[in-house]
């Protein structure tokens, strides 16, 4: 087991994506970037649905595809495990059907496919919709099934393309748990293609950036966030993202608490706060003493017509500010400064 | 309450008048049947002949056109090759000739003196026209163009995505369209066996010109009818109904089972 080593040229008319990357076995790798960016042209390329220009795909020590030595591997026979966006489940096969058809195909026997099919759905909670159509069942549970009929062949390599981006909001959550406990069971390589960094940030131990069909940036989740060296990736690296909880309105960070203008909802969550929904000042502003708290500018960072500052304890979080308002406030790395943050601002979901 | 929306009256009118141009002709069919000459008149040997011959004759045309007419719907549909819009019209060019052109077509192409027929005559001693060979073919010929614009249709619409997933899934070309195209277009095959089918169990033009009007041997149902009519009218109109029961109730019965499913 070598895991994966991809170089991948691909030209689309107009549009040409080329990137690099490898990914060991056990290791969770992101492509991370906008619609557009040759993220579904890289997955395409990796499972043989579209053929390399140039470049080599190897898995495993393997060559896929390798235009320059006239190699190529068609899809049906790598070994590749895919959750597709939207799920692609056979709409005239039962769950357990679609589940069993990657093992059908590998000449496993009816009863027996049937019956490997049967204990994964068990596996992933959704065994007792074994026989029922995809039409039937909902968004949280055909992402399980396409998630089991992906894993049940034991592929060599996890493709997860949007995986968590068709589903509401709590199930998403429930699907992101489920999908990290198996992220970190399966042995093989793992890519996901997203372009949600909250997903990115959370299951992948190393992200690429990817934009214009280049990779821009590779680093971890904190790499990406605390030095974005594109616009693109500043704009999701500055995100604050937490995980929590919340009762009554009161959300507890590491904790840190925070009033929240949801009081309805309780339980684990997810925490957003936008970077420019903090505000800065000098002295101790008005507001609910729960959202304001005194802290130490550690880093500041320009990007063009804004400035992003890093902000230390007692709950790391990155705020976004004019130049004007740099200048205005006589900011330096080390200064003492008093945040605060609207109630409205605090963006939870729950988990 | 969601009220349905009314159609204007004129389209009331219209539609009833559209309907009695369907319904009457059977209307009419059915007041001069001889109703008490019935069972003697279907048990005829001119009769019996030819629903046998009609019957196997058009269920082969159906299996011969979904044997040829679904890999020819396949590559219209996905392959990409110049003139491929020449070659649509080219199979589609049955729906709008008059039959007795394609079987005049098929007499100068397969008959006994035609530029196939002639070499495969002297070659096997096959003579197409005159056999049972010839009813399958003429029909065949007229009805195949039915079952590949409606299969063609479905696989265009169908997303490949689907395929996609299922070569990611091991699945070889073969397989795939075994296992996913076919059954994901089977509601639109269902239906247009089934146009298919109606349309060689009425085949009369091209089956008279090629393969002749020979009782037990090419006379088909609607031929027997033709001959009937100029003879025996009872026996014209008792040929009628029986064709009129077939189809009604093959089309009723299997539309609502293959359409429901959609």
């Amino acid at each position: 087991m070598t895991g994966l080593k991809a170089d991948l040229g691909v030209s689309r008319g107009e549009f040409a994506v080329g990137v690099a990357f490898s990914i060991e076995p056990g290791q969770t790798v992101a492509l991370l970037g906008p619609n557009g960016a040759g993220k579904t042209t890289t997955l395409e390329a990796l499972t043989g649905l579209v053929r390399l220009d140039s470049g080599r795909i190897e898995l495993d020590g393997e060559t896929l595809d390798e235009p320059n030595r006239d190699l190529f591997v068609p899809p049906e026979h790598r070994h590749i495990g895919v959750v597709f966006q939207d799920r692609v489940l056979f709409p005239h096969l039962s769950a357990v059907d679609n589940v069993a058809f990657g093992l059908r195909s590998r000449g496993l026997g009816k009863q027996a496919a049937r019956k490997r099919a049967g204990e994964w759905l068990d596996r992933l909670g959704v065994g007792s919709l074994a026989d029922r159509k995809p039409a039937g069942i909902s968004g949280g549970e055909a992402q399980r099934v396409a998630l089991a009929r992906a894993l049940v062949t034991d592929p060599g390599l996890l493709l997860l393309d949007e995986p968590l981006s068709a589903l509401d909001a709590s199930t998403r959550v429930d699907l992101r748990r489920l999908l990290a406990d198996h992220l970190s069971e399966f042995s093989g390589p793992s890519l996901l293609i997203t372009h949600d960094p909250a997903e990115a940030f959370l299951l992948a131990d190393q992200i690429h950036v990817i934009e214009d069909g280049a990779i821009t940036q590779t680093g971890s989740a904190d790499d990406i966030r605390l030095s974005p060296s594109t616009k693109y990736a500043a704009d999701l690296a500055g995100l604050n993202l937490f995980e929590g909880s919340t009762s009554g309105g009161t959300v507890t960070i590491r904790g840190h608490q925070l009033r929240a203008a949801d009081t309805s909802t309780t339980g684990p969550v997810l925490v957003t706060i936008h970077p420019r929904a903090i505000s800065i000042h000098r002295s101790r502003p008005e507001g609910s003493p729960r959202n304001t708290w005194e802290t130490t500018v550690l880093r500041i960072e320009h990007y063009g017509d804004r400035v992003r500052l890093q902000l230390g304890v007692p709950l790391a979080v990155t705020a976004e500010i004019t130049p004007g308002s740099e200048q205005a406030l006589k900011l330096k790395e080390g200064t003492a400064v008093w945040i605060s943050i609207k109630a409205t601002e605090i963006d939870i979901s729950s988990q | 309450m969601i009220r349905r929306r009314r159609n204007p009256v004129g389209v009331v009118i219209l539609a009833a008048i559209g309907l009695a141009f369907f319904a009457l002709p059977l209307v009419g069919l059915l007041t001069r049947a001889p109703w008490s000459d019935l069972p003697d008149l279907l048990t005829s040997d001119i009769v019996l002949d030819a629903l046998r011959l009609s019957l196997i004759a058009s269920l082969m045309a159906t299996a011969l056109s979904a044997l040829l007419g679904v890999p020819l719907a396949l590559m219209l549909a996905r392959a990409e090759f110049p003139g491929r819009s020449v070659l649509r019209g080219l199979v589609l060019l049955p729906l709008v000739l008059p039959p007795v052109v394609a079987g005049t077509a098929l007499l100068f192409t397969l008959g006994r003196r035609g530029v196939i027929g002639e070499p495969l005559n002297e070659a096997t001693g096959l003579v197409l026209p005159f056999s049972i060979w010839g009813v399958v073919i003429a029909a065949t010929l007229v009805a195949m163009p039915f079952l590949v614009i409606t299969v063609e249709s479905a696989v265009r619409n169908l997303d490949p995505k689907f395929e996609g997933a299922a070569t990611t899934l091991g699945a070889g070309r073969w397989e795939v369209l075994r296992r996913v195209t076919l059954p994901m277009i089977g509601p639109s095959l269902a239906a247009g066996l089934l146009l298919t089918w109606a349309r060689a169990f009425g085949e009369f033009g091209a089956t008279i010109t090629f393969a002749g009007n020979l009782q037990g041997r090419t006379q088909t149902l609607p031929l027997a009818v033709f001959v009937a009519l100029e003879q025996d009218r009872d026996t014209a109109i008792a040929i009628s109904l029986v064709m009129v029961a077939i189809s009604l109730g093959v089309l009723v019965l299997l539309r609502d089972r293959w359409w429901k499913t959609r």
